[in-house]
């Protein structure tokens, strides 16, 4: 294999390339080659691995020119999302920022404006990072992902998807093509927040909440962390402590304690575990706090 | 086996061989000879290498040089007319420039930012160039620079910029 050690500004890898205009040409691409294809997106996660050679692609097949993985649609009480919509077309949707303003949050939170203006939803998802920033809200939005391939598509939930670090259900023949969203109901009060080292950085952790309360009895409750457990998870250990409750300090409390027992957190070079143990409190109990006050906000306006 | 590429550089039709694994910051730097465009990480962290791709700002150290095929590009060369740009003009006013390494990306980014509003705030100035790094460590000023830059645009009337590009 040709290996360029001088050049920094070529890939080690040589690789043939495929830019499909459709989703079923991919499809075909991805069956014939299975294993040795590897997707590009906006390659802000792929190019930096194949730069170091963790991974050594024969083929790569860019998904960017394929319009019809472009969009983000409105239907009724659910918002579709193409997989190869940039980040930076999330962040300036009116759609997403009015709907579900908790994405707007956090993909506002991913990198910088080029990185934003690169990257994809899609990517994000499929890179499987544990630190994540889109995957903690969608979890909480009961998203779900529909994969394409020449034999099919399915619908996968969000919370099956993730595997293991860079590890999803997805097989090597099959292309992440829509991410479907459901409007989460009326009333509902939703919040993002990531702790990094620099507003550039992957998160040390971040967390997303839903609440929706019935005078202060908590009627729904979702609250997902990152970059505390090989995946991004679901707490729902502690959703159960708030959920058919008031939402009280004490109860808070209960949940916190509840949340940093139930994460599963490493120790590696953003953080320690027992530093993310403890940021987690923080993070879950302001998060809970913020969403209250927006369903509380909420009923103010209107 | 090398493929060909036809794009526009600065206003310029380029055609020109590339490998699929050759990334555009090599084809920009080597191939072109516009060595405005710094190399500084090469992984996406430190914004010197950023470049306007259609109009859009983009890491040229992790874009695949093939995937510019028919595209528009501009680099730090694209941005002077016969004279400085009043951007470059405010950062050398303001002495936002001191080893100069981070400065193109710093002034595609300002470019871009004022293409789409005449006016930012200061949140708005930080937020655009939070991917590009100056070890020189200048921020202020560079950030001085870009609203300096913004208040001559709109005292001489400057047209839309973004019909230039
Ligand atoms: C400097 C820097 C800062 C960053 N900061 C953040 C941050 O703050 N928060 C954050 O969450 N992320 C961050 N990232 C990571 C990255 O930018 C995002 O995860 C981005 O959304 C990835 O999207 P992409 O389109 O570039 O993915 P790519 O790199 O193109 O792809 C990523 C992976 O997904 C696969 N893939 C892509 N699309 C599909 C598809 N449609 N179907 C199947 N597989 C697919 C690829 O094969 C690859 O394995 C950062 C990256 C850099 C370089
Ligand atoms: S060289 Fe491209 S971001 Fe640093
Ligand atoms: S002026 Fe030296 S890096 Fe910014």
């Amino acid at each position: 294999m040709y290996i360029n050690r001088v050049n920094t500004k070529i890939l080690p890898v040589e690789f043939k390339y495929f830019a499909p205009k459709t989703v079923s040409e991919a499809a075909s691409i991805l069956n014939r080659y299975g294993e040795e294809v590897r997707i590009l997106a906006g390659g802000t996660d792929l190019l930096v691995k194949v730069k170091q050679r963790l991974i050594e692609p024969k083929y790569i097949l860019n998904v960017k020119g394929i319009e019809e993985l472009r969009f983000i649609e409105d239907r009724s009480g659910e918002i579709g999302v193409g997989a190869a919509t940039k980040l930076s077309e999330l962040v300036g949707s009116e759609i997403i920022k009015e709907k579900l303003p908790v994405l707007h949050e956090a993909a506002e939170a991913v990198g910088s404006v080029q990185i934003r203006n690169m990257g994809t939803i899609g990517g994000n998802l499929c890179n499987a990072s544990p630190a994540s920033d889109l995957a903690p809200p969608l979890l909480v939005l009961n998203t779900s992902v529909k994969a394409y391939s020449s034999s099919g598509e399915r619908v996968i939930p969000l919370e099956k998807f993730f595997l293991g670090p860079g590890e999803t259900v997805l097989k090597p023949d099959e292309l992440l093509v829509e991410i479907k969203i459901p409007c989460p109901p009326e009333g509902t009060g939703m919040s993002f927040l990531k702790v990094a080292r620099t507003s550039m950085d992957l998160a040390k952790a971040n967390v997303a909440v839903a609440i929706k309360l019935d005078g202060n009895t908590v009627k729904l409750c979702r609250i997902a962390m990152g970059s505390v457990a090989p995946t991004p998870i679901r707490l729902f250990q502690t959703e159960k402590i708030l959920l058919g409750s008031e939402f009280t300090d004490g109860k808070i409390e209960r949940a916190v304690q509840t949340a940093s027992e139930e994460i599963k957190p490493i120790t590696d070079i953003r953080s320690t575990a027992e530093y993310r143990r403890e940021v987690s409190k923080v993070l879950v109990r302001r998060a809970l706090k913020k969403a209250y006050e927006r369903v509380k906000e909420g009923e103010i306006n209107g | 086996m090398g493929e060909i590429i036809e794009f526009t550089v600065n206003g310029l039709k380029r055609r020109i061989e590339v490998e699929p694994n050759e990334l555009l910051i090599n084809v920009i730097r080597g191939k072109l000879g516009l060595t405005g465009t710094k190399y500084g990480c090469g992984i996406g962290e430190c914004g010197s290498c950023t470049v306007l791709i259609d109009g859009e700002p983009a890491l040229s150290c992790l874009t695949l040089a093939i995937e510019v095929d028919g595209r528009e590009i501009v680099t730090i060369e694209g941005i002077a007319e016969n004279e400085l740009n009043h951007i470059q003009e405010a950062f050398l006013d303001q002495g936002a420039v001191q080893c100069g390494f981070c400065t193109p990306g710093m002034i595609i980014m300002a470019k871009y930012l004022l293409n789409k509003k005449r006016n930012p705030t200061e949140k708005e100035i930080k937020e655009h160039i939070k991917g590009n790094l100056c070890r020189c460590t200048g921020y202020i000023n560079i950030i001085k620079a870009i609203k300096e830059a913004a208040e001559k645009m709109q005292n001489s009337n400057v047209k839309a910029i973004s019909k230039e590009l």
